[in-house]
């Protein structure tokens, strides 16, 4: 394949769409936010770019720092628990026979197709006191005779807590975390796990010694498909939390809206693609170290 | 039986997010006399106009509006925060309308083309935010309140059964709007809606932070349908939200609280650099008018601060207690005043009582 530089007018034709597009829609608005964050409203309309660091400033009061952490550590048990179910949905997809593959791979794009917000509502239906899974329980219990030997069924409360957040997006985000475990299972190559069985490894060791370590690139892509949404998701905790539901999603949609404080919601959103971007590099550096000492 | 949540699309329980429906109304002008042309953008609330309404103006006037709707006045003042994009009427509330005009983003009315400002109730001829009404005129009002249970909550006259109310512990949703909630607490606390004196506030404050463990959701304008499914007891939310529940299902009610609420006003008001002024005049004179007025508040079912059109409605509407609350108990509430100082002090405040 001949080198971009032997035909530079096709490389820059072809180019072309895609970096307006990038600087269009990317690179301007986010460097007018950018300079947002470094600004100071001047009047209730008005913002003026002054350099000030006040924002980010305000930005490491402990309440702000409280509410990332909490992001961070909800977005991460909900990225794991994405992960330890789609793992097994991928590895059978990539398993079922050939003409089921369409169908099932179907099945997981499926909800795409639905608005995110309808979906929503539709687990407070399902998951609300007097919802879709208590009745269905409450029936079970009934069917076992429980209510003549314990008592009645009490409702569980299943909505307006950290847990239900936790189920909420990790339901949303499932497609996201199998779609690119599918891609990497269905190239892997079977005679390694076939080999390995041989060879006298268990299922288990062939799992995590082979398998796992072949599929990383999915898992690492799905994890960060994931985990980054996650972190400034804010309808989720919005209609499935309960009073500590806040997350800094939320905190940055109010300074668009209700505070009215743009350069401050600018620097909040900045903090936290600065903290993605470290995550990112602690995983490169992270990577690196190990290649190293495999000695790869 | 499975509960299914309605979509009760009320003017302020639209669902977030859903983005701005949109509504044109294509009858042609019959005549064109005037310079203007015979067009008007409407920026509405969504069920926040009568059924007949813009036809029956159209009908009138010769004029064609297509209205445009919004969920919430954030999303209106971001709209129009970077330069009108075309609409001629706006319906903001009354701190929005005070923020809009200390923006310079309003334009002052002309009295003259609006004659039936005669048919305005007394009580809303002036006010506060805007002295002299020259840059808008009242529409519908409000209160917030708490909706309830009859058969489970034996007292709601007080907001100390949302927010200092042991007993109905895990039956409560606050309204996810922090500058309200903190505003109600301080009612509570014998202290003003708008105060921002630092004790107070830090009282409010403390005061929600300990009533947290009795709230089950701080809910985002749907507070009504956690009341009508069950799932919670009590529910402070705006008046309109609950009567619509309320004339589904007999058990629930609403109270305004004692200590006094807010009281909320929406505005018609023209937005700078609305392309059809004149239109725009036409139409709010329409909007005032007794019989358009009777159509519209029969259809929205808010208390209207049209007094022609209210003189001209039925007992059922006039003497519900949930649109028209008692004198007494509206002579204690009051309107939400703006300032940036507060809106950014209750912003950090609400923050803080959401993460302690």
């Amino acid at each position: 394949m001949e080198s971009w530089k032997q035909n530079k007018v096709v490389f820059w034709v072809t180019a072309l769409p895609g970096v307006v597009w990038l600087l269009l829609f990317f690179l301007i608005p986010l460097a007018l936010i950018w300079g947002m964050s470094v600004g100071e409203k001047t009047s209730i309309i008005d913002i003026e770019i002054t350099g000030t660091l006040d924002n980010y400033v305000r930005s490491f009061q402990a309440v702000y720092l409280k509410i990332i952490w909490k992001s961070i550590w909800i977005s991460i048990v909900s990225t794991a628990v994405c992960l330890a179910i789609a793992y097994p949905i991928a590895f059978g997809i990539c398993f079922s026979p050939a003409r089921w593959r369409p169908f099932l791979l179907l099945l997981v794009i499926l909800p795409f197709w639905i608005n995110l917000l309808i979906r929503t509502y539709a687990l407070i239906a399902v998951f609300r006191t007097r919802g879709t899974l208590n009745f269905t329980l409450e029936w079970l219990w009934n069917l076992a005779f429980l209510d003549r030997l314990v008592g009645p069924f009490q409702p569980l409360e299943l909505l307006y807590n950290n847990g239900a957040v936790i189920v909420g997006m990790v339901y949303v985000f499932m497609p996201f975390m199998v779609l690119p475990l599918y891609a990497t299972i269905e190239r892997l190559d079977r005679s390694y796990l076939e080999a390995s069985l041989d060879l006298g490894a268990s299922q288990w060791r062939t799992f995590f010694s082979v398998t796992v370590p072949l599929t990383m690139p999915g898992i690492v892509s799905g994890i960060i498909l994931v985990f980054i949404p996650m972190l400034g998701m804010f309808l989720v905790p919005d209609l499935l939390g309960g009073t500590n539901a806040i997350m800094i999603g939320n905190v940055i949609t109010d300074q668009f809206k209700a505070a009215n404080d743009w350069p401050f919601g600018a620097a909040l959103s900045f903090l936290l693609m600065y903290v993605t971007f470290a995550a990112l590099a602690l995983r490169a550096f992270v990577s690196a170290r190990i290649k190293g000492a495999v000695g790869v | 039986m499975t509960y299914i949540p309605k979509f009760h699309a009320s003017r302020r329980s639209v669902l977030k997010g859903s983005g701005a429906a949109f509504i044109g109304l294509t009858m042609m002008p019959r005549f064109a006399l005037s310079q203007e042309e015979k067009k008007l953008n409407f920026y509405n609330w969504d069920t926040y106009i009568g059924e007949t309404t813009l036809a029956d103006f159209n009908e009138a006037s010769g004029i064609e509006v297509k209205m445009d709707l919004y969920a919430d006045n954030a999303e209106l003042f971001a709209k129009l925060k970077e330069g009108n994009p075309g609409y001629d009427v706006i319906i903001p509330t009354n701190d929005y309308v005070e923020r809009m005009m200390a923006a310079g983003m309003l334009d002052k009315l002309d009295k003259s083309k609006i004659p039936n400002m005669s048919n305005i109730a007394d009580a809303f001829k002036d006010a506060s935010f805007d002295p002299g009404r020259n840059y808008s005129v009242p529409y519908m009002w409000g209160t917030l309140g708490i909706g309830y249970r009859k058969s489970k909550v034996k007292d709601a006259s007080s907001w100390k059964a949302v927010l200092a109310g042991d007993e109905n512990a895990g039956r409560i949703s606050l309204l996810g709007d922090g500058e309200s909630v903190i505003g109600v607490a301080l009612q509570y606390l014998g202290h003003s809606f708008n105060s921002v004196v630092p004790a107070e506030m830090k009282a409010a404050e403390e005061l929600l932070i300990a009533g947290k463990k009795d709230v089950k959701v701080y809910a985002d304008d749907n507070g009504q349908d956690l009341l009508a499914s069950g799932e919670v007891d009590l529910a402070m939310e705006w008046n309109g939200d609950i009567i619509q529940v309320m004339s589904e299902d007999d058990d629930l009610s609403y109270s305004v609280p004692k200590e006094g609420s807010l009281l909320w006003q929406d505005c018609v008001c023209i937005p700078k650099g609305a392309p059809h002024p004149d239109n725009a005049h036409a139409f709010i004179n329409y909007l005032l008018d007794a019989d358009a007025g009777v159509k519209i508040a029969d259809t929205i079912q808010y208390a209207t601060a049209n007094a022609a059109a209210k003189a001209k409605m039925d007992e059922a509407y006039t003497g519900n207690p949930g649109i028209f609350p008692p004198d007494d108990v509206i002579a204690k509430c009051e309107a939400s005043l703006y300032s940036e100082e507060k809106t950014k002090l209750r912003n950090e405040s609400w923050t803080r009582i959401q993460a302690a």
